[in-house]
């Protein structure tokens, strides 16, 4: 698949450029002077910031609105025009994910160009994707070696187990939120509202694939390398105290295109694709492979199953 | 008018005592100040200055509020003897009781705010204006049982105490059903705490039927050893009269309790080491270390000497009989158990992660002060109602036109 993202988002971003510049008329010298005292905010986007709605609940206004706000955040914090966007669900679309383990070699080239994409804290060194060194024969977690580091991958008589969020069909991160900050779009992905979550980590314990992570500082993107191109429920920059975690990629698998870690995978052992397509790639897997699902046992429903040739 | 002047009555009382009262409210207050002051750090900096991390996500802080509901939901042994079979000797201290209630209430929900990653935004969680995911997050139950205790901790005492104030008779009647409701209240608070973790398959070592009925047992054993202990010190420093006769049943009820509760630990431990699953990995970890990380394994050993003294105290009668022994179970007892199903329940059923990675908690100083704070608040509470509750019980504090003498 080739990456169109140059030629599809010039348009929007000259005129992105055209609206923050208008914008930075009025709104840049309160927003230097007020920098400090509103958390890198003015003090009438900190207000609307505190009083934002459920993500669910607000009208397309709101939202707007909202995003507007979003990118003033980042054109204070990081001096860059980032573009937020609020793209919808595809009609028709449930997204799956499959993972050939006898081709993966355990580069976590996939976790790089998630950490890129998805404009992950460099400091706090979150990842939405560990791959586990396993010993073959082996499936029991509990031996897998978290921070494999030899000089080359992979190594003889190791396999690699890649494990991000299985976006489960039965999330029981979604029912222990006592806020409805997470729940599963209707294209199956389980988002999580970073201007509604309270930060009371209940969905962290919740998770059986770990898969969910904490923002415990302000996390820290070097402003060159932001990834300007966000979605509101996706990849925008999050603010400190609250839980983020793998949402394929929703800000480019909404408009058509590979989440970042299939992309970036250099011996095709990710298929990701469209579960209600039955001439998708991933249906094709799923009637003619042998799939399993980590942790099936527990009814969580993954839609995100593990095979080999 | 009348209610204005009790509570402004009783207001006063709870500010006015002799040099001593006075400078253990200001210790108090300088422990809460410093508190206070660390939780300004952990506001500024964010959560990154605790021990936690994503793989152990809940620490010390979760741990306290674990324990502190089982302290609240504990007062219920007081009223059921006091309401139910009206034992006078217990309706004397029962107040007393639900003062305490209030007061670990009051701390264990503080125990939750302070753990929050966005204090800022805990107006999601009131229902119509935010959004509560009721009934389907345990924790949004945790939050309408606790405040629900509160309101009925606070709500009863005030019209008995208002009642007494004005020297007028409480209508049994009127507030027979509220402490009715009480009590299944107070169990409920518990049961819904352990249900908090026990929901969780995701964490195998708490993925278990029995935490619930554990949690019961080790609240009605930790709860009747500080109850034990504080009436003896109001009964010295406040000169008023708790019968012995309530210490003998406390006693009771808690070495009952503990006898459960270490039942129930054995039970679980021979679950999990007869046939050694997977799920039994947390427990390993916590009694016996896993792939050399045991840094709790100290502390549940030291727990479970405590627990086992205390019962062995407590079960031989002419050691319970003696207040001196008595007071040592209690002491042992109540650190035991604020070890075992704190630090000792929460921390392992982190460890190892769900993916297998072993990770260790150690509380920083942010964590340890934060909760000195609000062990101080609380014990200040508690300090001011039983002030105020003492006044009016012992008959100093009355309403001036309600000096005709009272009968209880």
């Amino acid at each position: 698949m080739s990456d169109d993202r140059e030629i599809k988002d010039a348009p929007n971003k000259f005129d992105k450029a055209r609206r923050n510049f208008l914008r930075g008329i009025s709104v840049g010298a309160a927003a230097s002077l007020a920098q400090p005292a509103w958390g890198g905010q003015t003090f009438s986007d900190a207000f609307a910031d505190f009083f934002q709605n459920h993500y669910q609940k607000m009208s397309a206004d709101e939202i707007d609105a909202a995003l507007e706000r979003i990118e003033r955040k980042a054109q204070i914090r990081y001096g860059v025009d980032i573009n937020c966007e609020n793209t919808p669900p595809q009609e028709n679309v449930v997204f799956g994910y499959a993972i050939n383990i006898s081709r993966c070699q355990g580069y976590r080239d996939c976790v790089q160009a998630c950490v890129k994409e998805n404009n992950l804290g460099r400091d706090s060194q979150v990842q939405y994707i560990r791959v586990l060194e396993m010993d073959q024969g082996v499936t029991n977690l509990e031996h897998s070696e978290h921070y494999y580091d030899p000089a080359e991958v992979p190594v003889e008589g190791k396999y690699y187990l890649p494990v991000q969020c299985m976006q489960c069909d039965d999330p029981p991160c979604v029912k222990a939120c006592p806020v409805e900050a997470t729940w599963m779009e209707p294209d199956g992905i389980v988002v999580v509202d970073y201007d509604w979550c309270i930060g009371c980590r209940y969905c962290m314990t919740a998770c059986p694939y770990w898969a969910r992570h904490f923002n415990w500082t302000e996390p820290e993107i070097p402003a060159e390398e932001l990834n300007t191109d966000t979605h509101y429920l996706g990849n925008r920059p999050r603010p400190r105290g609250v839980v983020e975690k793998c949402h394929f990629c929703i800000q480019r698998t909404r408009k058509g295109r590979q989440p970042a870690c299939m992309e970036a995978c250099p011996t095709g052992a990710r298929i990701f694709g469209n579960l209600l397509d039955p001439d998708s790639e991933i249906r094709y897997v799923l009637a003619n492979k042998q799939v399993f699902r980590l942790k099936e046992d527990l009814g969580t429903e993954p839609k995100f199953w593990y095979f080999s040739d | 008018m009348g209610m204005i002047r009790f509570i402004f009555d009783g207001g006063r009382e709870m500010f006015s005592g002799s040099r001593d009262y006075w400078l253990w409210l200001l210790a108090l207050a300088a422990v809460i100040a410093w508190g206070a002051f660390r939780y300004y750090e952990q506001l500024t900096n964010g959560l990154v200055v605790t021990g936690m991390s994503d793989q152990v996500s809940w620490g010390f802080y979760i741990a306290n509020f674990a324990f502190l509901v089982g302290i609240a939901a504990a007062a219920v042994l007081l009223v059921i003897p006091a309401y139910i079979f009206h034992r006078q000797d217990i309706k004397d201290v029962v107040l007393v009781g639900e003062g305490m209630a209030v007061a670990a209430v009051m701390m264990a929900i503080m125990f939750v705010v302070v753990d929050l990653g966005r204090p800022d935004r805990l107006w999601h969680m009131i229902p119509f204006i935010g959004r509560f995911n009721w009934p389907t997050s345990l924790l949004a139950w945790d939050v309408v049982v606790l405040s629900g205790y509160f309101v009925l901790n606070l709500l009863i005492p005030f019209y008995l105490l208002y009642n007494r104030y004005r020297g007028k008779e409480s209508n049994f009647r009127l507030y027979f059903p509220f402490v009715v409701l009480a009590m299944f209240w107070a169990i409920s608070i518990h049961t819904v705490t352990a249900f908090l973790f026990s929901a969780n398959p995701a964490r195998p070592f708490w993925h278990t039927a029995l935490l619930g009925p554990r949690f019961i047992a080790s609240a009605f054993a930790s709860g009747p050893a500080l109850i034990i202990l504080t009436l003896q010190v109001i009964k010295k420093v406040a000169n008023y009269e708790v019968s012995r006769s309530v210490i003998d049943t406390l006693a009771l009820i808690m070495t009952i309790a503990m006898q459960i509760n270490l039942f129930f630990v054995g039970a679980e431990l021979f679950t999990d080491f007869y046939n050694e699953g997977t799920h039994a990995a947390s427990i390993h970890y916590l009694f016996l270390g896993l792939d050399g990380y045991n840094s709790l394994q100290p502390w549940i050993w030291f727990a479970l000497s405590l627990n086992v003294i205390a019962l062995v105290i407590l079960m031989i009668n002419p050691l319970r009989a003696n207040i001196r022994y008595l007071n040592i179970a209690c002491v042992l007892a109540f650190v035991g158990i604020w070890i075992e199903k704190g630090m000792g329940l929460v921390i392992p059923g982190f460890v190892p992660t769900p993916l297998g990675e072993i990770f260790e908690y150690v509380p920083t100083s942010v964590e340890l002060s934060v909760a000195a704070g609000i062990w101080a608040f609380g014990v200040l509470v508690f300090t001011l109602l039983a002030k105020a509750v003492i006044a009016i019980e012992q008959g100093k504090l009355r309403h001036p036109a309600g000096q005709q003498s009272y009968s209880s």
